[in-house]
């Protein structure tokens, strides 16, 4: 009875998990507790990079910190671990410098709603085009279980031990009121939904976020005597309710309440990238051009073909690159109609 | 598995058939595998892995149909359901 088993040498360990290509299999397993749902919602990502077509090189993660931000170090793709609730500012910092990237931030409600919560209200009235995973798990997890701004009213953590008072933040409602172009909300439950959104959300053009509602064991469930994320999760499928479509005013949580879940937005709003290109074409003309993309392009010509241009020529392949970029978006959009 | 009615094509439809493999190294003894799998296959072993986490076994290799919840579903890359493809020939000659 207390004999332990590991992996059989030559049986089970040649066989790899299908998802490894896209893991850091070395720094596995991770370091999320037994029966945290963020696990589930990474799984339900990547399934959902695969399925989305997107090439491997053309996609870059930003996390913040905390539990879920541990997330940019398990991916085998470009990552990047940013500080406390700036994972928004260096996407659109990377999206601006290389358009051709999916941005994408995977980070957790406390980084995102109050630490980063301006960089998130902003990023969605820019309509920058990144898409944003929000793992909402209802506290604080890594640094000891504190009220963050989701905590619905009479939760006990570490610091509202007589339970919280506060009202919480409805993420979607916020979200729709800033102008996200696509905002979903799934718990780790609803693992087929939650991989359709999110391979819509990656295809989306602007602003699309997706809020995935998980389990925390160790500090939410326990604190409030909920039992773990086990018994969570059946709470999941006992208490959610899926409603496309739903008036986001509604689809707020309370303590051990029901749970809406579904796709609540999902229109197009022109990006901070089209009105920018379009306002300074208007109003520079000619001299107007992409720096960025600029470099990029000589670069890429440089490596492609000996060196024959001069620095007009590297304009021209500027403006050329510019074309492409609109060309690209033309094939996202026909992908994404494939897909629908 | 009964039926209002038998659909027209019932003799050419095949149930798939999975093989599920197991990754116990990575196992944190969650039982969501054991507990949404649609059919039952899967049950918490008593014996322990490494970390000191009991793991599941399949006890019901033949209940299951690819369905690849328990994959999908586990938070630990340690679960994932391979389609048998052995046993189908076996049985279609």
């Amino acid at each position: 009875m207390t004999q332990t088993k590991t992996t059989q040498p030559g049986s089970e360990q040649e066989l790899k998990h299908p998802q490894d290509h896209l893991l850091r299999s070395d720094r596995l397993p991770h370091i999320w507790c037994a029966t945290c749902g963020i696990g589930t919602v990474l799984k339900c990502f990547i399934e959902a990079i695969d399925r989305s077509k997107i090439p491997y090189d053309d996609i870059a993660i930003v996390s913040g910190i905390g539990c879920t931000g541990r997330v940019a170090g398990y991916v085998k793709l470009d990552s990047y671990h940013t500080t406390h609730g700036r994972a928004i500012p260096f996407a659109t910092g990377l999206k601006l410098a290389n358009r051709r990237l999916k941005v994408v931030v995977f980070s957790g409600d406390g980084d995102l709603s109050a630490i980063g919560g301006n960089h998130l209200i902003h990023a969605a009235r820019r309509n920058m085009d990144i898409t944003v995973v929000c793992v909402n798990n209802f506290i604080y997890g890594m640094t000891g279980g504190q009220a963050a701004p989701t905590t619905p009213g009479t939760a006990v953590t570490s610091t509202t031990p007589w339970g919280a008072f506060e009202p919480a933040f409805n993420l979607p409602q916020l979200l729709e009121a800033c102008g996200a172009s696509y905002v979903a909300r799934w718990t780790s439950l609803h693992v087929r939904r939650l991989t359709k959104s999110f391979t819509e959300a990656l295809l989306k053009k602007g602003f699309s976020f997706v809020e995935a509602i998980a389990p925390c064991s160790t500090l939410y469930a326990r604190r409030n005597r909920l039992g773990s994320g086990y018994d969570l999760m059946k709470f999941y499928h006992d208490h959610s309710e899926i409603r496309h479509g739903a008036d986001v005013n509604e689809v707020d949580i309370g303590f051990q309440d029901k749970i809406t879940v579904g796709k609540f937005i999902d229109r197009d709003r022109p990006t901070w990238l089209e009105l920018n290109d379009q306002q300074h074409e208007a109003t520079l003309g000619e001299k107007y051009y992409r720096h960025a993309e600029t470099i990029a392009a000589a670069a890429e010509a440089d490596a492609a073909a000996p060196p024959t241009g001069t620095a007009e020529k590297t304009q021209d392949g500027g403006k050329d690159s510019g074309k492409d970029g609109g060309k690209n978006g033309g094939k996202d959009d026909s992908k994404e109609g494939s897909h629908a | 598995m009964r039926y209002w009615r038998v659909p027209l094509d019932a003799d050419q439809i095949k149930i798939p058939q999975g093989e599920i493999h197991l990754l116990v190294d990575r196992c944190k003894g969650c039982e969501f595998c054991v507990e949404f799998c649609p059919r039952g296959v899967l049950v918490m072993s008593s014996e322990y892995n490494p970390k000191g986490y009991h793991y599941p076994e399949v006890a019901h290799p033949e209940l299951c149909v690819d369905c690849d919840l328990c994959e999908v579903i586990c938070p630990d890359f340690a679960i994932f359901c391979l389609p048998k493809t052995e046993e189908v020939n076996d049985g279609a000659s």
